[in-house]
């Protein structure tokens, strides 16, 4: 029930149909500053997002601050992290991928421990669901894959790979290079910016809606508590699946980043 | 009947991607059994595949609440 109040208490009234889903997701804010005629503002998503960070700092702090020979459990699990993404680097860019390790390293884990904080019990909101998470994050992927063309290929080159691919006829340049321009300077990061954030959305939906049903229907007495029963069955389901989402998730948006990084750096010859 | 608009735009737009996803998937695993050692190398091309099939049910959310 303290989940259920946790997911509740914040995302507005539910005492009748949940009929405006942004009450979910915006929230108003705690305390606000002006600096420079901006409003600086801060509200629950950026505590919890400041949270989060501060977790993850905590965690690979303590396991990296004094590594031994023989790693201790926490050490290890963060050595396999990191070898993991080493690999992933190696096996998709090549050679050239030990450079993007730290920035790879760095989507995986914000965006892990950011998509976790929608299963944390009292927070129970994942800040990517907000879209300024994932188009940041999306536009840092885009601005190092465009820079890694850039840098490895040179300016020229690069773009007339992207624009003109070789080994096609040239009256098909009239149909393809509009489609290949807008694929990979627009659709990618709007691509990798949608899913990160769709995934968040329709997860947090489900997972509310799963606990409110329980708090909802429970109590009710002629029929309704047998929603209710199936909700709390279904609850454990729901959780598991959204951890395998969680995940899923991070890692697809390194991959993918990985992806765009080596069609920059290895040209399509 | 506007939620019952959003809910159609969704649940259509996810037809072709989810026919697509099921090919997609059920290959990349005949390979795999086909061919263990050449899992990983397949396991990161099907990844890349449902990213580009998956953007258009993606697209289909989106516009399900845009609408």
């Amino acid at each position: 029930m303290g989940l259920t109040l946790a997911a509740a208490e914040w995302g507005g009234e539910f005492d009748g149909a949940l009929d405006d889903i942004n009450a979910l997701f915006s929230f108003p804010a705690l305390f606000w500053q002006d600096v420079a005629g901006g409003l600086f503002a801060v509200n629950r998503t950026i505590l919890i997002a400041w949270f989060m960070t501060l977790v993850a700092m905590t965690i690979l702090v303590l396991a990296t601050r004094n590594p031994q020979v023989v790693p201790g459990k926490l050490q290890s699990v963060v050595e396999m992290l990191l070898e993991f993404i080493r690999g992933l680097a190696s096996d998709i860019i090549g050679p050239k991928g030990q450079r993007y390790v730290p920035l790879l390293t760095t989507f995986f884990v914000f965006i892990l421990f950011m998509n976790l904080a929608k299963l944390t019990p009292f927070l129970m909101l994942p800040p990517t669901s907000r879209i300024a998470f994932p188009l940041f994050l999306a536009g840092i992927a885009w601005l190092v894959y465009v820079g890694a063309g850039i840098k490895e290929q040179g300016f020229g080159h690069y773009f007339k790979e992207l624009a003109f691919p070789p080994g096609v006829p040239k009256a098909l340049y009239v149909l393809l290079t509009p489609i290949e321009l807008l694929s990979n300077l627009i659709l990618r990061p709007l691509t990798l910016m949608l899913r990160l954030f769709a995934n968040m959305v329709a997860g947090h939906i489900l997972v509310v809606i799963t606990l409110v049903a329980i708090h909802v229907f429970l109590p009710s007495m002629p029929f309704g508590w047998m929603v209710g029963v199936f909700a709390l069955v279904a609850a454990p389901l729901v959780f598991g699946f959204e951890l395998l989402i969680i995940g899923l998730q991070a890692y697809i948006f390194t991959m993918l980043a990985a992806v765009y990084i080596a069609s920059s750096v290895e040209p399509a010859h | 009947m506007e939620n019952l608009g959003n809910g159609l735009v969704f649940g259509l737009a996810t037809l072709g991607p989810g026919i697509g996803l099921g090919i997609l998937i059920g290959k990349a695993i005949e390979s795999m059994a086909r061919q263990p050692e050449a899992a990983g190398m397949i396991r990161t091309t099907m990844f890349i595949g449902i990213a580009v099939v998956e953007a258009l049910a993606l697209l289909g959310f989106v516009l399900a609440f845009a609408i």
